[in-house]
């Protein structure tokens, strides 16, 4: 079982990294790209004994740990693998 | 006094601190590791400066969950003095015991120079020995300065005079050119609201004797002992 989790800045929190590859992108002289922004992709594989409260554990680990709040937002996407 | 540094992986600031506490303030000074949890007999606890657990998912994230940080905790909810420079105030805004967060500088950099400092509150714990507006001259060495909050908490920074330290120039104006990281309203350092925590990113320890280029530092760090008076 696995949690495939997003974590990307809010909108209007500065970017510094996407800022950085828009720049880069733009020496590519590709037209028309407005913004980039970066997050981060975390994948968390579970236990099949802890199925049961996978999307809750999921959800607390981006709330305590994977996301601060204050500047960030997350998503998660649940695959079954088993 | 007797004072306790606390020692992560990848702390790297631990020993200058160590110094100052030590041997230019005469403290009983001991390192702490992480993995310790009692913090018994200390009168101040430091979160020094560096790149904990490397820096990894964001700067102070994973040492806030390190054993010795929930003591820390506990010691701060009971008014304890608590000192975090640089990396220890990231820790600090990831503990939840300082809000806001530090992100990236905005200008993509990696800043490391000496700043104007304008001390905006002296009726701290931690600024007791600075004057009224008076500026330090203190070195920053950081990627992630950029203090943001939203603006109720700014707010309620101001309201408090919790907003202790803001970049300023040689005037002591508050300008955005003396601005080295894009923090909100150039804040430099804040505290809690019961006054016992302060949070900052320049390195006071590394201003502690002439030599060096001037002893600023001794101002905040001594003010932190009860045995120095303003002279």
């Amino acid at each position: 079982m696995k949690a495939k989790i997003k974590v990307y800045l809010k909108q209007g929190i500065l970017d510094p990294q996407g800022k950085a590859v828009l720049h880069a992108i733009a020496h590519l002289d590709y037209k028309g790209v407005q913004d980039v922004r970066i997050g981060k992709y975390i994948e968390i594989t579970f236990s099949n004994s802890a199925k049961q409260n996978m999307k809750k554990d999921a959800d607390q680990i981006c709330k305590k740990l994977l996301a601060n709040p204050i500047m960030e937002n997350y998503e998660i996407e649940f695959e079954d693998i088993a | 006094m007797s004072v306790a540094v606390i020692v992560f992986p990848g702390s790297n600031c631990d020993h200058d601190i160590y110094y100052a506490f030590k041997k230019v303030l005469k403290q009983r000074t001991n390192f702490v590791w992480h993995r310790n949890s009692n913090l018994d007999g200390y009168d101040i606890i430091v979160l020094p400066g560096g790149f904990s657990y490397g820096d990894y998912l964001r700067c102070g994230a994973i040492a806030r969950f390190s054993p010795v940080m929930q003591e820390v905790i506990v010691k701060a909810k009971k008014g304890h003095k608590i000192l975090g420079i640089c990396n220890g105030f990231q820790i600090l805004t990831e503990s939840g015991l300082l809000p806001g967060v530090l992100i990236k500088n905005d200008n993509q950099k990696f800043v490391c120079k000496t700043v104007n400092l304008k001390v905006e509150n002296t009726n701290t714990i931690f600024t007791r020995l600075c004057t009224e507006n008076e500026i330090l001259k203190i070195p920053i060495a950081h990627g992630e300065g950029n203090y943001y909050c939203d603006e109720e908490t700014f707010a309620s920074l101001e309201q408090n005079k919790q907003i202790v330290f803001r970049y300023c120039n040689d005037q002591g104006e508050i300008t955005s050119d003396s601005n080295p990281n894009g923090s909100i309203q150039n804040i430099a350092g804040i505290i809690n609201k019961m006054g016992n925590i302060l949070g900052m990113m320049p390195h006071p320890e590394r201003r502690m004797e002439r030599i060096l280029g001037n002893n600023d530092g001794v101002k905040i760090l001594a003010s932190l002992c009860e045995n120095f008076t303003r002279n």
